[in-house]
């Protein structure tokens, strides 16, 4: 058994947990964050896709005991309160998803590919980037579509907080 | 109408919980007490139990408990069916083997389940499912339906002599013959439609719970179908007597059919809450659901299309080896019959049609309805025979296509099926255009200075939704009929819950029924909560599958609605003192027409429910139910074009362009109908060129088990579409919608292996299409 | 997951002692070693996390001379300026490892320890003719790929980093595995004054080699166009349900080509 110790979603938790634990495992089952989903057990899905210290990372692939003394960020904790993060805005607005299962890890990778293309996003690049992150139902052309709408706003966001 | 109603693009109400991470779905709930299942499968693909030892695994940490078939069969609990029974050309019976949902003597296929162990952790009953012991005598595997057919082929049930289920045939053979023996061309194809796993995101889950004081049961399952799981459950598998059982389907994380089906889990987890005195709950792992999930397609046909000395088709034969896999799955005898011979006429005017199926048992996963059902097998055979068909007579493939239209409904098909609207033309001239068809020739020119080839397809489908007439459906063999129920409970403060049989897993039901209901009675669409997937909400559903929540389901809706706005018609005339044929409901009001005189909705709702002032003799509230039951079949139709370049060093092939021209009639919300055809393109294009589950010939064992070697559509592998509709109305069901949740999948594939068959120039190509089957054409077709 | 012990190491010492303990594992970004014990096909009673020791981590280019450290990602590999102006082809192959996730956590030292015979990695350090330095001394590269999954490591021995003198031309392309998207046939080439050095990942029987054949055509014409007819023969290329050695054989020779004009620029 590891002890851990973690801020996830700005708050600060600990446990005690068996080394075995998975990430993914520690947050849903641990901590009831059960938005993180399990698609595949082989780490190409992407539905398990969190943040651990700013990073998109496939928490299905990450000891709980590894992650010990990191920040993570999930999808519960996107939103600001009640407003929507930029990217979960788009998803509803484009039809980005349907059964909403792989929604998620999508999101959290959508918003770190952002975050990792400053100078802007094309379609190619986000179909390239999605490389870890599978969809059965939407074919990805919403998807695409969402991610390159939010990037528009969050870069503007972005630019703006710099002026 | 309001901005809100039927035809507005409105944003998924269903979509705030799925993007903040707050979707429910089985593996989510939790129940106190709850413990976790692995079930113990068979390694080998065909063997028999000479024993099983639990006795280790007994004393392993944290076991509560290890079960298996002996005794789940010492308990009554029956074996898994087909419900629709199909009879051979010889008038007899199919031949159904016996499915155990834990298998008591005999496996065969790799991972049929064996025994379950129950433990407080998974990582725990894992670890005690390797301490299972069972002994398994070998038996030699057969996994190709036509190798199962060969004399001298293992036999897999007693019951099925040959592996044979059954031998079946549709259409008029006499005529087809004389037409091939009289044509002036006829076209043969050898037609093989690969095994797919529909790979729905989320795996299959259960969680069993049964209630020892209450003597009641509860399953949370990963359905698309909550009442017919409890239905059977209960009528042939005896977990419980339905009064006692409630299946509930949260969210599911897709279905694309494998989700209709009741499988072995749900039913042992059931079973086992009860022996166990826990809540039960098991989740799939991936390698899991690929092994164990209801698996798709898996044709061998052989075709003659025969035409006229003016290109018009005069007969179509064909002949189907389908793969059953180890047992017949729920639906599966009627997926390679009447969902798929019924669909061989096409778009096209063909005097005379035969079709024989062959089906066969063998030691792979089950075969059952994957999006499209039969359709995508129908339509696959037909359109790559066009296409080689105009190659071979050396005509525009979309002109033998035209010339060979039905232009005329209703028409009757040699195949039962009566196509009620349609326009194949309009389509065809959308897709070109959308395409710029014509501008092709200067483009393979522009792409081979390239180095690159580029090729072009096209495809015309026809589907039977709105699955289905229930005494038509009755009398081909379907154990159940194929209504759907709907209740309208309209809130004493006016706001509405819809309870509907239809269950959305992806599909945004939650919005589009909504819409129905605030375009009809003008109010906003927040005022209106769809209810699903709960039998003890919700009377008594079918479901959701064959493109028939639209159709049937908001049908039900629909006729629910009638009996709402009858009753308030009633009850606001007499408020007003009005007559009740001038009541008119217009945004959110009762009115009478031409006056300033109304009721809003919210007080007639009051007054339904206070009942101060209501006619005479009528009963109080203002709730109704109804139960639709559709007069036909649906006919979505269209054409889909896909442009393609090939790498001819790598045999790599990028679509280029997809273009897919749609008629599903009347649309309810065109942003949640083009999701649906987006989704379906790309596990067409997943088919046609990526997705393939391989046995091992000898072994039996599923090579394709995970992605690492099944190939799922990426992002990168697919481009954004092009699509568009045209609207032909449904005559058949009052909002005049056909269906959309399975054309894509059913149009795009020999789209998509006629443009790439076309770039090659060969058509000796089987899917899916890899680079290295592309690439190995292209060099056996220099060669010559 | 079968049960396993977490610990995490503090320093290179730390990590060698803790090592001792049972069969146990070193984790590094564990993008191969998590999941294949998610499955239960490695099973280490032990597994020693390296990913907070300081000196593992970091790019350092002086001239061109190359280190990288064996804890340093993907990403980091992808994103570094310096490596970049000297080396692009190494930053385009870490550019192109598994996901955008994978490459967060993915480490070199943790992918030519393991040695897949269908990782990146491996080809880059035999055409750079690069030292995989461990703790306890140097190795050639060409030494230290043995076979399948095998290297030159002794027990316990953790590798630190590597170090290459950057060539002057070099480039990478890869056919990738439709389903998996790990190299099915991926090669790196480099050219500098000693000549061509050609290696190929994805393809052999035993993992990583170099071509001779595509070494001799390249040698005198680094060009593309040298390639034209050039042949490597099927026999030792791996067979599987994705790709036939004929077919693997032939991506080689496409790739290479790609390769050189991607080193060409």
């Amino acid at each position: 058994m590891s002890d851990v110790s973690l801020t996830v979603n700005g708050r600060r938790v600990t446990g005690t947990v068996e080394d075995r634990t998975l990430l993914v495992h520690y947050l849903r089952e641990h901590l009831g964050l059960t938005g993180t989903h399990v698609g595949c057990d082989t780490s190409q899905c992407g539905a398990c896709v969190v943040h651990v210290d700013g990073k998109a990372v496939k928490s299905c692939t990450m000891l709980a005991a590894q992650a010990s003394g990191s920040t993570v960020v999930t999808i519960e904790g996107l939103a600001n309160g009640a407003e929507l993060h930029p990217m979960q805005a788009a998803f509803k607005e484009n039809h980005g998803l349907q059964c909403g299962f792989c929604t998620p890890g999508m999101i959290m990778a959508a918003v770190d590919m952002v975050n990792r293309h400053p100078e802007g996003l094309d379609e190619a690049t986000v179909r390239a980037e999605l490389e870890g992150n599978i969809c059965r139902c939407t074919g990805y052309h919403n998807i695409v579509k969402a991610i390159l709408a939010a990037s528009q706003v969050m870069l503007k966001g972005t630019a703006q907080v710099a002026a | 109408m309001g901005v809100e109603g039927i035809g507005a693009r409105v944003a998924r109400k269903e979509d705030k919980r799925f993007i903040t991470g707050a979707g429910r779905y089985v593996e989510d709930m939790v129940l106190p007490g709850m413990r976790q299942a692995v079930f113990v499968r068979s390694p080998h693909a065909h063997a028999a139990i000479t024993s099983i030892d639990v006795s280790k695994a007994l004393e392993m940490p944290g076991v509560v408990g290890v079960l298996t078939g002996r005794e789940l069969k010492a308990d009554g609990i029956g074996n898994i069916i087909c419900g629709w029974m199909i009879h051979s050309k010889d008038g007899s019976p199919m031949k159904m083997g016996a499915w155990s949902p834990l298998a008591v003597d005999r496996v065969r296929y790799v991972g049929d389940a064996v025994a379950i162990v129950i433990a407080d952790t998974k990582g725990q009953a894992r670890d005690a499912a390797e301490a299972v012991e069972v002994s398994y005598d070998v038996r030699d595997a057969v996994t190709q339906a036509v190798d199962a057919l060969k004399p001298g082929a293992p036999q897999l049930h007693p019951e099925a002599e040959g592996n044979l289920i059954f031998d079946w045939e549709l259409g008029d053979a006499a005529p087809t013959d004389a037409a091939i023996a009289s044509a002036a061309h006829v076209t043969t194809m050898h037609i093989v439609n690969n095994r797919l796993v529909p790979n729905a995101m989320e795996p299959r889950a259960a969680l069993g719970y049964y209630d020892k004081a209450e003597d009641h049961y509860t399953c949370w399952t990963t359905s698309q179908n909550p009442h017919v799981a409890r239905l059977v459950m209960s009528a042939f598998y005896n977990v419980a007597p339905e009064n006692k059982l409630r299946v509930i389907a949260p969210d599911v994380g897709g279905g694309f059919g494998s989700k209709i089906f009741i499988y072995p889990e749900e039913i042992v987890c059931l079973w086992a809450s009860k022996k166990t005195g826990v809540p039960v709950k098991w989740v799939a792992d991936r390698t899991e659901s690929f092994m164990t999930d209801a698996h798709g397609r898996d044709h061998v046909t052989e075709v003659k299309m025969a035409f006229d000395a003016d290109n018009r088709i005069t007969g179509l034969k064909v002949d189907t080896i389908a793969n059953f896999g180890a047992y017949m799955s729920l639906f599966s005898s009627s997926v390679p019959t009447y969902l798929y011979a019924t669909l061989l006429s096409g778009q096209y005017n063909i005097p005379a049609i035969h079709a024989n199926v062959r089906a066969v048992y063998t030691n792979t996963s089950p075969v059952d309805a994957y999006r499209g059902a039969g359709r995508p097998e129908a339509t696959y055979l037909l359109e790559r025979t066009m296409e080689t068909a105009a190659r071979e007579l050396g005509v525009s493939p979309a002109e033998l296509r035209r010339q060979n239209f039905i232009t005329e409904f209703p028409h009757q098909t040699p195949v039962i099926m009566c196509y009620d609207a349609g326009d194949y033309a309009t389509s065809l001239d959308a897709a070109m255009q959308a395409a710029d068809y014509a501008g092709f020739p200067a483009r393979r020119d522009e792409a081979k200075q390239r180095g690159k080839l580029r090729g072009i397809g096209m495809s015309a489908y026809i589907e039977a939704c709105g699955i289905a007439p229930s005494a038509a459906v009755g009398s081909l063999g379907a154990g159940v009929g194929l209504w759907e129920s709907a209740e309208v409970r309209v809130n004493a403060v006016g706001t509405i819950e819809v309870l509907t049989g239809s269950h959305s897993h992806g599909q945004g039901h939650e919005t589009t029924f909504a819409q129905l209901v605030a375009g009809r009675l003008g109010i906003p669409i927040e005022q209106v909560s769809i209810v699903h997937g709960d039998t003890d909400k919700v009377q008594m559903g079918m479901g959701t599958y064959g493109s028939r929540s639209g159709a049937v389901g908001m049908s039900a809706v629909f006729k629910a609605l009638d009996k709402v706005e009858a009753k308030a018609k009633k009850i606001a005339a007499h408020l007003m003192e009005a007559d009740e044929g001038d009541i008119v409901i217009e945004n959110g009001a009762l009115k009478v027409a031409g006056t300033d005189k109304n009721v809003p909705w919210f007080q007639l709702a009051l007054a339904a429910y206070t009942a101060h002032n209501l006619p005479a003799g009528m009963e109080p509230g203002l709730k109704e139910t109804a139960f639709y039951d559709p007069s036909n079949f649906t006919f979505p139709a269209g054409c889909y074009i896909c442009e393609v370049e090939v790498d001819p060093d790598t045999g790599t092939t990028e679509i280029i362009q997809f273009v897919a021209a749609d008629d599903f009639g009347n649309i309810i919300n065109p942003m949640i109908v083009e999701g649906q055809v987006h989704g379906g393109v790309a596990q067409g294009i997943g088919q046609a060129m990526l997705e393939g589950a391989v046995y091992d010939r000898e072994s039996g064992q599923l090579v394709t088990a995970s992605y690492m070697d099944y190939t799922m559509p990426r992002a990168s592998d697919v481009p954004s579409f092009k699509v568009s509709t045209s609207n032909t109305p449904c005559p058949g069901n009052p909002l005049g919608i056909k269906g959309c949740g399975e054309a894509g999948a059913i149009g795009s594939p020999p789209a998509v292996m006629n443009a790439i068959t076309d770039a090659i120039g060969s058509n000796d190509l089987t899917m899916p299409a890899t680079p290295e089957k592309v690439w190995a054409a292209l060099h056996a077709a220099t060669k010559h | 997951m079968y049960s396993v012990n977490y610990h995490r190491a503090s320093s290179l010492a730390d990590a060698a002692s803790l090592a001792k303990k049972g069969e146990a594992r070193y984790l590094s970004g564990g993008m191969t070693l998590i999941p294949a014990m998610k499955v239960r096909l490695a099973a280490p009673s032990d597994v020693i996390d390296l990913s907070h020791i300081a000196e593992l981590k970091g790019v350092s280019v002086s001239g061109n001379s190359v280190r990288i450290g064996a804890g340093t990602t993907h990403a980091e590999v992808a994103g570094n300026a310096a490596l970049k102006a000297i080396c692009p082809a190494i930053c385009s192959l870490a550019a192109h490892i598994g996901d955008p996730h994978v490459r967060h956590m993915g480490t070199l030292g943790g992918s030519i320890a393991n040695n897949d015979p269908a990782a990146d990695y491996p080809a880059a350090m035999l055409a750079l003719n690069a030292t995989i330095v461990t703790d306890r001394r140097e190795i050639p590269a060409e030494d230290f790929f043995t076979g399948l999954f095998e290297t030159a490591l002794d027990e316990g021995e953790i590798v630190t980093a590597v170090t290459f003198q950057a060539p002057s031309k070099s480039g990478y392309s890869k056919f990738p595995n439709p389903a998996s998207r790990y190299a099915m046939a991926g090669v790196f080439v480099a050219q500098d004054q000693d000549g061509v050095r050609v290696a190929v990942t994805g393809a052999g029987e035993n993992g990583v080699f170099r071509s001779p054949e595509i070494e001799a055509a390249l040698a005198s014409n680094f060009d593309a166009s040298a390639l034209q007819g050039v042949t490597v023969p099927s026999d030792g290329l791996m067979s599987d349900l994705h790709a036939s050695a004929a077919y693997r054989a032939n991506l080689v020779v496409v790739m290479a080509k790609r390769a050189v004009g991607a080193a060409n620029g």
